[in-house]
């Protein structure tokens, strides 16, 4: 009873969360969408998943390394990148292309602001963006999937839809679009694998509902009543990367508002900018981008979305004038 | 849907540890001595009324109360006072104390007699003259309390802290003293409705008291959900009455539930009253849980206030023999805080007494934040731990005012919560202090 005993301020327990095991927990979500690639795009997609991780370890310990910082690959976060990262380019793209995306998402994006939790934006959507905006040729040269038996999976649905309008929307197999036999990016073309995902996700309270489901709603709506037809707006959620991006990028915590007001906003920010860009723009995808806008204008959700507190209540605009007057006089 | 969008205020899923649930109180052996602090509230302190050579009895005055906002001491012991010195708490703050050597007659003081109470004026002259405090943990005099003009008293029995079951045991082993305490506070302070309010992994006192208030007119039992910390004193308001005690009270000091017409009182308060009321014999004794995973014999004991901590602990058959010691907590593990020896006695409002292996008691390492906003949506007053630790780094009083850091209840949920194991609470705890002291230089 007599040694030296520990004094620390309360609360003296902790729960058992740690970075790690979030991170670890979207690295199980994202099993089934590298598996779905597999299956779909052959073992290419999975050459191209290891690689571009490896690479985004690599760069994460050799940055941390040459700038005397703590080691922080142990907590997953750079793995995390890295599949997403992999998951956001098409099949047979050169490895080499993928190691450059690694770089930027790590180093400029993630480490040179100052590493996990100071990034502005996401590191893999960055990456996904230099590269599409680098090698515009290769990033849309959708490889047809090893699978297809369908003449349809010639392009991807939203290229087809921007071209052909409802007549092709109605004309496509919505079985096929959903088990993502078609072109397109790796990861984001199997809705069945990224709904999984999402339900662990949202089982083991990693994330929580609300930027996906606002997201897929606003996105539903907005496609509805612009083209009238509900088997339209449905292709447009399930097609491009709307719901790989919803649930796998624009929850990043980081980059994405605290509370579920700023959420809220956020998600339906999101859903507007994309389906502008897809209906306006001349992009037929226009997630990634709405996502970067959404990242930058997260402080601001941050701002307008804070929670009420127990108790507070708005002073009242008259009195708060007329003491701003009493103090200039 | 809507309230998530007004404010989360999820709390924090603790463990709930509660293994001494079912053990019934056991006394304590009287100790060889005990030291009495005159400071075991919020207030001024107590001036002591005895000297060096004074015999006392149990429920003897010997520290009377400083001001209102104040609380009467009593023995806890019968024996002869050694000494009279000023004490360094256990929380840092020096103030007098009694210390005295117990004789082991307990010998209750003849003064003792059942208070005469026939309207308010007498029951809260009662309450006074007893020095009952909020025994939860606060300690605030239960006379101040008790003066303001209400239409529910809202019993306090939710126990959120994790291990504690002090009183889940007063409820099951005093049911009648619990009543008779309400039923006279009801009564003579014109209270028209009453709330027991119990979280719901105490299912047997939920039981017991919507049994026993069946017959009783206005008292009713609402079962709380099982979330850290519903016993706070505004969220239990909140989810008791649904009315939202404001962050400004009418007279400008911060609000309390009597702004909204609310009483609240730790259930074993108002069975420490029960019994008051009864026998006359004050607040001189506490049944305290002593858990943890270093102590021999986890159990509810019942002990004098007074009593070392050293003492207690060897009455519950000392440290396991192959176990270090690593820390010892005064109340839950949640807001409970820690003691640097086992040199420091009981107080009233101490309700645990938490033994901490060296590897219980290890804390992990800091992470940089990673932004999860999980401290945001745990916090059951609203705020945003991590902004306002930001601003707070930044000593930007504009921003913690606008960010309400004052409401802050320190309940320590958002370091619970926290992934990154930041010390998130710690560092508002700070912001809240250096804001109201800026506020006081800035005098506005």
């Amino acid at each position: 009873m007599d040694q030296t005993l520990l004094v620390t301020a309360s609360p003296h327990i902790r729960d058992t969360s740690t970075t790690r095991g979030l991170m670890g927990n979207v690295l199980i979500a994202l099993v089934p969408c590298v598996v779905a690639s597999g299956l779909i795009f052959g073992y290419g997609a999975l050459v191209t998943v290891a690689v571009t991780t490896l690479a985004c370890v690599a760069f994460e310990y050799l940055y941390t390394l040459l700038m005397k910082k703590p080691n922080p690959v142990g907590d997953l976060s750079a793995c995390v990148t890295g599949v997403i990262l992999a998951l956001n380019v098409p099949a047979g793209m050169p490895l080499w292309i993928c190691v450059v995306g690694a770089f930027v998402a790590i180093v400029v994006v993630k480490q040179l602001f100052g590493g996990i939790g100071y990034n502005f934006a996401n590191p893999a959507l960055v990456g996904r963006i230099v590269l599409f905006l680098s090698f515009t040729a290769r990033m849309t040269a959708y490889v047809y999937p090893d699978m297809a038996v369908d003449a349809l999976a010639t392009a991807t649905p939203l290229k087809l839809m921007a071209d052909g309008g409802a007549e092709a929307a109605a004309s496509m197999s919505m079985l096929d679009v959903f088990l993502g036999i078609h072109g397109g990016m790796l990861g984001e073309t199997c809705i069945l694998a990224i709904l999984l995902g999402l339900a662990y996700l949202v089982f083991t309270r990693t994330i929580s509902l609300t930027i996906p489901a606002s997201i897929a709603v606003t996105m539903f709506v907005c496609s509805f009543l612009a083209s009238g037809s509900w088997q339209e707006a449905l292709l447009q959620v399930m097609s491009g990367g709307l719901l790989f991006g919803a649930v796998f990028m624009a929850t990043d915590y980081v980059t994405s508002p605290f509370t579920t007001r700023g959420k809220l906003f956020y998600g339906i920010f999101i859903g507007l900018i994309t389906f502008a860009i897809r209906y306006f723009g001349s992009m037929s995808e226009g997630m990634s981008f709405a996502i970067l806008l959404g990242n930058l204008m997260t402080p601001w959700f941050n701002a307008w979305g804070r929670q009420t507190a127990l108790g507070y209540k708005k002073p009242k605009k008259q009195k708060a004038a007329k003491a701003a007057k009493g103090g200039e006089g | 849907m809507l309230k998530f969008l007004k404010r989360s205020a999820q709390g924090a899923r603790v463990p709930h540890e509660k293994s001494t649930a079912e053990m019934a109180t056991v006394p304590m052996p009287i100790p060889k001595n005990v030291v009495i602090p005159m400071s075991m509230h919020i207030g001024a302190p107590a001036e002591p009324v005895v000297k060096k050579g004074d015999q006392v009895y149990v429920g003897t005055l010997i520290g009377k109360a400083g001001g209102f906002v104040s609380a009467n001491i009593h023995s806890s012991v019968s024996g002869t006072v050694v000494g009279v010195a000023p004490m360094r708490m256990v929380h840092g703050v020096v103030c007098q104390a009694v210390a005295i050597e117990c004789d082991g007659k307990q010998t209750v003081d003849p003064a003792c007699q059942p208070p005469v109470v026939k309207d308010r004026d007498s029951l809260l002259a009662a309450v006074q003259a007893c020095g009952l405090v909020g025994v939860g943990g606060a300690g605030f005099p239960t006379h101040v309390k008790l003066g303001a003009d209400v239409d529910t008293l809202l019993i306090n029995a939710a126990e959120c802290e994790p291990y504690l079951t002090t009183d889940a045991r007063e409820m099951l082993e005093c049911s009648d003293t619990v009543l008779a305490g309400i039923r006279a506070v009801m009564k003579y302070c014109k209270i028209p409705h009453c709330i027991i309010g119990i979280e719901r992994n105490k299912p047997a006192c939920i039981d017991l008291m919507c049994s026993l208030t069946r017959e009783l007119k206005g008292v009713s039992v609402k079962p709380l959900p099982m979330r850290y910390p519903q016993g706070a004193e505004k969220t239990l308001v909140e989810t008791c009455t649904g009315r939202e005690v404001p962050q400004v009270g009418p007279s400008g000091k911060p609000g309390l539930p009597a702004d909204v017409g609310c009483i609240v009182m730790n259930v074993t308060s108002v069975s420490t009253l029960g019994k008051y009321l009864k026998t006359g014999i004050p607040l001189v004794s506490k049944r305290i849980t002593v858990d943890g995973d270093a102590i021999a014999r986890p159990q509810n004991i019942e002990v004098p206030v007074g009593a070392l901590y050293r003492d207690v602990i060897e009455a519950c058959g000392g440290i396991k023999p192959d176990v270090e010691l690593g820390k010892i907590i005064f109340g839950g593990p949640m807001m409970g805080g820690a003691a640097p020896s086992a040199d420091y006695p009981v107080l009233k409002q101490n309700n645990g007494l938490l033994l901490f292996s060296r590897k219980a008691a290890a804390l992990p390492e800091a992470a940089p934040c990673i932004r999860c906003g999980r401290c945001i949506a745990a916090c059951p007053m609203g705020l945003e731990p991590v902004v306002i630790v930001e601003n707070y780094n930044q000593k930007d009083t504009e921003a913690l005012k606008k960010l309400c850091v004052d409401l802050c209840v320190s309940c320590g949920s958002c370091t619970y919560v926290c992934p990154a194991k930041r010390p998130v609470s710690q560092s508002v705890t700070l912001a809240k202090g250096w804001y109201l002291s800026e506020l006081r230089k800035g005098g506005k």
